[in-house]
C-alpha cells in the first residue's frame, strides 16, 4: 500500500517534469546568469567578462561593478532609447488595435464558412517568413521604391517620400509584423462571445452602436488585453525591424542592446541592458502572467 | 495488518453486502460534498442514488469508480477494499451520460478497447465483443463511427462498452438523460431487463424520480451530501420519512399538525387547516402534544359535490384550478381554512359522474390510512 | 461549435465590412505580392518593370552560399519543430489537465514567457548559459547547430503549448475517464485516446514551430559559431544594405510552397473533419 503511493508520487512528478525542467534550465537560470554578469566587468579572453566571486589567500572576495548600471542611468542616450522603445511600442499597439479591433470583428460576425477563410488568411502570413516580409517593405519604402514611383507616376507628389529609414518606416514595418498578434487573441475572445446579448439589447431598445459601445466592447476586453501585451512587450525589445527599416536615430534598446553586444562585445553592458529592460517590462509582464494564469486555472479545474 | 484487522472488525448485518461503503466523505476545500455516507448494495442488486443537482451524488459515484480520492472512509467490492485502487484496477466499469464513445474508432474496436487492455487474446476478444453486439442488438453497426449512431443507438454501443468486460459493478451516470422524452421509458424498461438477464450489479446516479422507481430495486435519497432514506421504490413513497423525502418523491399535500389523541391503535393530529382532526388508525413514535407534519397524497384524496358522510379526514374548499393531464385530473381545491391542496383523480372515476369545475363547491376526503405522519 | 451564430436581427454593416477587411488585408498581403511582382523583374531595382526575367531565380541557384545555409537551416527546423511540437504538446497537455500542483503559477510564467520576451533577451541569456556551463564542465563547447536547436526550440515549444492547450482544453474529458475505467494506464489513455484526438492542433503546432525556426535571425545570431550560418542570418545581413533581387526570387518560393502546403493540410484536415 505504501510503496503504491510513494510509486504514484514519483509518476505524477515524472509526468510534469521534463518540460518544467527544460524549462527552468533554458529559460530561468539564463536570466540569472544575465543579472550575475550585468555585475560584472568587462575584461580580455574567454569569456570576456570577470567573475565576481574569488578566493584567494582564505579570502572570498566578491566584487559587483555598477559601471553599466550607472551609464545606463546617467547618459541621456540610453534613457532616451528606453523612452523611446517605450513609445514606439504604445503607439505600434494602437494602431494595431485601431486596424485589428475591427477586421476581428467583422470576421467574427461573417458566416461560418466564410469566417474560416478569413481567418486563414489572417495566419497564412504567419506561416511565410517574417524577415521576408519585412524585406518587402524595404523595396517599397525606398525612395525608388514601389510606393514612391506609384505616386510619382500618378502625380501626387513630385518629389520621393522620405520614408525609408525613418521612424514612420519601423512603424509600418512594427504595425504589419504584429498585426496577426492582435487579431488572433481578440478573435478567440469575440467568437465566444454569446450574440443573443445582442438581441436582448435590440430587444430592449437600443440601437446597434450602443449594443456594441455597452456591451460587445467591454466583453471583448480581455481579448484587447492579451492581443495588447502580445504585441507591445515583444515590440520594446525589437530589433530586426527597426534595423532594416529604422534611421540612425530610430533609438531601440533592442538595437543598443545588440550593438553592446556584437560591436562592441562589452557582455556586461548587454547584460545590464537586458536586465533593465525585463524590469522595464516587469509592469506588463506581470498583468500578461495573471491573465494567462487566469485562463489555464480556470480551465485546469472542473 | 491494520488493513486486514478492519476488514474484519466492519461486520455488521451488511458484511455479506456485495458494494459497501462505509463513511464515505469527500471534502473540496472548504465545501463538504459527500458526509459521511455508507451504503449497501447486494450483489446482482439494481440501486438507484436519487437526487437534485449538487446534492453530492455525482460525486459519489465518481469515487467508487475511482477518477475522485476518497478524502476518508472505505469502499469494499466483494470483500476487496478498493478505496485506493486507481480506476483502471478496478473491477467496475461505468457508463457515462455523455457515453463517451471514442470518436477516433468503430463501434466494433470501442467495445474491444477494454478487453484489449485484459491482454486478452484476439480471437476471444472477436468473440466477446460480437456476442456484446448482438446483446444490444447493434451487432450490424459494427463498422460505423459513434457520429454516425442516434442517442439510443450510442448508449446501447456504450452499453455493450460498459458490460463486456463482465465488470463486478456496472456504474451508470444518469442514464435516460440525454435521450428524448419518448423512447426513455422504454429504454428504461429494456436496460433493466438486459441487466437482470446478465445478473450484473449496478448502481446508478439520477435526479429522474420516474427513472429510479422504474429502475431500481433499491432507491437512496440524497441531499447535500448525505442519504435520507433507503429503501424500496414502494417504501421510500408510501413511508417517507421527512418531509424533505415525502416532497422530493411524488407529490403531496404536506399539513402541520399537533398530536391530540395518542393511542397504540389509532392517534388523532388537530390541525387548522381542517374542520375536524385527522385520524390515522396506527401509532405513532412521537408522543402526545408533539407538533408533527402529516403527508397526504394528491391520488389518495377523493373529490365529490356532495359530503363524505366520515366524521374524520374530510374538508370543504372550491375548485380553483383543473387541468386534465390524459389519464388523470389534477384538481388545484382551496380549503376553507385557505390552503390549497392538490387532488389527482382518475378519468375513469370522472367519467362515471358529472366530474367539478373551476369555482365549484366540492369535498374531499381519504381513508384513515391513507397519511403518513412526519416528524422531520 | 459556435452555438449562438447567426442569431441576432442586425447584421453588421456591409460598407463598414467591406473597408475594414479590404484595406485591413490589402495591407498585409501587397508587399508579399510586391515581392512576388519584383522577383520576375529584369531589373535589380524595383523602381520600374524592365521585362518579364528569371535571371533572379538562376542566381538563386547558382548562390552557394545561401543554398547552403538553406540547407542547415531546414535542417535545425526540422529537428526544432519536432523537439518543440513533443515538449510543446507534453506542456500544453499540463497546462491544460494539471492545475493542482505546486508551482503551477511558476509553470503557467515560464511557458507563456517565450511568447513574450523579447528574442534578444532570449538570445544573450542562452548564450551566456551556455559559455558558463563551457566555462564549468567543458560542455557544449563551440556553439553551432546544437545550441541554435536548444533556443529555438525553447522559443517554439511555447507557441505549441498554447494551440495544444487549447485544443486539449475542448477535448472531452470524459473520453480520457471512459479509456482509464476500460482498464487503460495513463500513458496508454494519452498515447492512443488523446494524442489522436489532439493530431490536428501538435500538427499545427509543428508547421509553426518549423516557421519560427527558418524565421529567426536574432537567436540564431546569439547561438550560432563558426560555419554554423542559417538562412535567415545570411539574408539579414545581406538586406541591411539594400535590395538584394536573388532575395526577392527566394522570397517567392518561399512563400508560394508554403501557401501551397497550409492550402493543401488545412484542405485534408477539412476533410477529415467532415468524415
Amino acid at each position: 500500500m505504501m510503496a503504491g503511493l510513494w510509486r504514484a508520487r514519483w509518476s505524477a512528478i515524472a509526468s510534469i517534469a521534463p518540460p518544467y525542467v527544460w524549462l527552468v534550465l533554458f529559460l530561468l537560470l539564463p536570466f540569472f546568469l544575465v543579472l550575475k554578469i550585468s555585475l560584472a566587468d568587462l575584461k580580455f579572453g574567454i569569456p570576456p567578462y570577470t567573475s565576481l566571486v574569488s578566493f584567494k589567500d582564505e579570502v572570498l572576495d566578491l566584487t559587483i561593478h555598477l559601471r553599466g548600471y550607472i551609464l545606463l542611468f546617467s547618459d541621456s542616450l540610453y534613457i532616451d532609447t528606453y523612452l523611446n522603445s517605450l513609445k514606439i511600442a504604445a503607439i505600434t499597439t494602437l494602431c494595431c488595435a485601431v486596424i485589428g479591433y475591427p477586421m476581428a470583428y467583422y470576421i467574427v460576425r461573417s458566416r461560418p464558412s466564410v469566417r474560416h477563410l478569413l481567418l486563414l488568411a489572417v495566419i497564412l502570413p504567419f506561416w511565410t517568413s517574417l524577415l521576408l516580409r519585412v524585406y518587402a517593405w524595404v523595396g517599397i519604402l525606398r525612395n525608388d521604391g514601389v510606393l514612391n514611383n506609384m505616386l510619382m507616376y500618378i502625380g501626387v507628389i513630385s518629389a520621393p517620400l522620405e520614408i525609408y529609414r525613418t521612424d514612420i518606416a519601423v512603424y509600418i514595418g512594427l504595425v504589419y509584423a504584429y498585426l496577426p498578434f492582435f487579431i488572433l487573441p481578440l478573435y478567440a475572445n469575440l467568437v465566444k462571445m454569446d450574440l443573443r446579448l445582442l438581441d436582448a439589447a435590440y430587444d430592449l431598445g437600443a440601437k446597434p452602436w450602443r449594443a456594441f459601445l455597452a456591451i460587445t466592447l467591454p466583453l471583448s476586453m480581455p481579448g484587447v488585453v492579451a492581443g495588447s501585451l502580445l504585441v507591445f512587450i515583444p515590440a520594446v525589445g525589437e530589433y530586426v525591424i527597426p534595423e532594416m527599416l529604422g534611421g540612425a536615430n530610430t533609438l531601440m534598446m533592442g538595437r543598443v542592446m545588440w550593438n553592446e553586444f556584437f560591436t562592441n562585445a562589452d557582455w556586461p553592458m548587454a547584460s545590464a541592458v537586458t536586465v533593465v529592460m525585463v524590469l522595464l517590462l516587469l509592469v506588463p509582464l506581470i498583468v500578461f502572467q495573471l491573465n494567462q494564469q487566469q485562463r489555464f486555472e480556470r480551465e485546469a479545474y472542473r | 495488518m491494520g488493513q486486514a484487522t478492519g476488514h474484519l472488525i466492519g461486520l455488521s448485518g451488511d458484511a455479506q453486502a456485495f458494494v459497501r461503503l462505509q463513511d464515505v466523505t469527500k471534502i473540496f476545500g472548504e465545501t463538504v460534498a459527500v458526509q459521511s455516507v455508507s451504503l449497501a448494495i447486494q450483489r446482482a442488486e439494481i440501486f438507484a442514488l436519487l437526487g437534485s443537482s449538487g446534492c453530492g451524488k455525482s460525486t459519489l459515484l465518481r469515487m467508487l469508480a475511482g477518477f475522485e480520492p476518497v478524502s476518508s472512509g472505505q469502499i469494499f467490492l466483494d470483500g476487496e477494499d478498493i478505496t485506493d485502487l486507481a480506476p483502471y484496477a478496478r473491477p467496475v466499469n461505468m457508463m457515462f451520460q455523455s457515453y463517451a464513445l471514442f470518436p477516433h474508432m468503430s463501434v466494433q474496436a470501442n467495445v474491444a478497447f477494454g478487453l484489449k487492455q485484459e491482454k486478452v487474446p484476439s480471437a476471444e476478444i472477436h468473440e466477446r465483443v460480437y456476442e456484446a453486439l448482438e446483446l444490444v442488438q447493434m451487432s450490424p453497426f459494427a463498422k460505423r463511427r459513434p457520429h454516425q449512431l442516434s442517442g439510443g443507438q450510442q448508449q446501447r454501443v456504450a452499453l455493450a462498452r460498459s458490460l463486456v468486460k463482465r465488470p463486478k459493478l456496472l456504474l451508470l451516470d444518469e442514464p435516460m438523460s440525454a435521450l428524448d422524452k419518448q423512447i426513455r421509458h422504454a429504454t428504461q424498461i429494456e436496460l433493466v431487463r438486459l441487466i437482470e438477464q446478465l445478473g450484473v450489479t449496478c448502481f446508478m446516479v439520477t435526479h429522474d424520480q420516474e427513472e429510479a422507481m422504474t429502475m431500481a430495486n433499491r432507491v437512496a435519497v440524497m441531499t447535500e451530501g448525505q442519504i435520507r432514506q433507503t429503501g424500496t421504490p414502494q417504501e421510500v413513497y408510501a413511508y417517507p420519512n421527512s418531509r424533505f423525502v415525502a416532497g422530493f418523491i411524488g407529490s403531496t399535500n404536506l399539513f402541520e399538525g399537533i398530536i391530540s389523541v395518542d393511542q397504540p391503535g389509532h392517534i388523532m393530529i388537530e390541525s387548522e387547516d381542517l374542520p375536524r382532526a385527522f385520524y390515522v388508525d396506527h401509532g405513532v413514535s412521537e408522543p402526545l402534544g408533539m407538533a408533527v407534519s402529516i403527508s397526504l397524497r394528491p391520488e389518495q384524496i377523493r373529490v365529490t359535490r356532495v359530503a363524505p358522510t366520515q366524521e374524520h379526514n374530510w374538508a370543504h374548499g372550491m375548485v380553483s384550478h383543473l387541468a386534465w393531464m390524459g389519464s388523470y385530473a389534477l384538481y388545484q381545491i382551496r380549503l376553507d381554512s385557505g390552503k390549497v391542496i392538490e387532488a389527482s383523480v382518475p378519468s375513469q372515476v370522472l367519467a362515471t359522474s358529472e366530474p367539478p369545475g373551476i369555482d365549484d363547491e366540492v369535498y374531499v376526503s381519504w381513508g384513515h390510512d391513507s397519511v403518513t405522519v412526519l416528524s422531520s | 461549435m459556435a452555438k449562438a451564430s447567426m442569431s441576432t436581427t442586425h447584421q453588421p454593416s456591409a460598407l463598414g465590412r467591406w473597408l475594414a477587411l479590404g484595406l485591413g488585408f490589402a495591407f498585409l498581403y501587397l508587399p508579399i505580392l510586391t515581392l512576388i511582382v519584383f522577383s520576375f523583374n529584369d531589373s535589380a531595382m524595383m523602381t520600374s518593370w524592365a521585362g518579364f526575367s528569371f535571371r533572379w531565380y538562376e542566381a538563386l541557384i547558382n548562390d552557394q552560399a545561401l543554398l547552403r545555409a538553406a540547407g542547415l537551416s531546414f535542417k535545425v527546423a526540422l529537428m526544432t519543430a519536432t523537439a518543440a511540437a513533443a515538449l510543446g504538446t507534453w506542456a500544453g497537455y499540463i497546462l491544460a489537465r494539471k492545475g493542482r500542483f505546486k508551482g503551477f503559477a511558476l509553470y503557467v510564467g515560464l511557458v507563456s514567457a517565450p511568447l513574450v520576451i523579447p528574442e534578444v533577451v532570449l538570445g544573450l541569456s542562452l548564450l551566456l548559459l551556455f559559455v558558463e556551463m563551457d566555462a564549468l564542465f567543458g560542455w557544449p563547447g563551440e556553439r553551432g547547430l546544437f545550441t541554435i536547436w536548444v533556443g529555438h526550440t525553447t522559443l517554439c515549444m511555447a507557441f505549441v503549448a498554447v494551440i495544444v492547450q487549447s485544443r486539449v482544453r475542448d477535448l472531452d474529458r470524459s473520453l480520457e475517464e471512459a479509456a482509464l475505467d476500460l482498464g487503460a494506464s495513463p500513458l496508454k489513455v494519452f498515447f492512443v485516446i488523446t494524442l489522436p484526438l489532439i493530431m490536428p492542433a501538435v500538427v499545427s503546432g509543428w508547421l509553426l514551430a518549423f516557421t519560427l525556426s527558418l524565421d529567426d535571425v536574432v537567436i540564431a545570431s546569439f547561438l550560432s559559431g563558426p560555419g554554423a550560418t542559417l538562412l535567415s542570418p545570411e539574408i539579414f545581413s545581406r538586406v541591411r544594405l539594400g535590395v538584394k533581387p536573388e532575395v526577392n526570387a527566394l522570397a517567392t518560393v518561399f512563400v508560394l510552397g508554403v501557401a501551397l502546403f497550409v492550402l493543401i493540410v488545412n484542405a485534408l484536415q477539412r476533410r477529415q473533419e467532415a468524415n
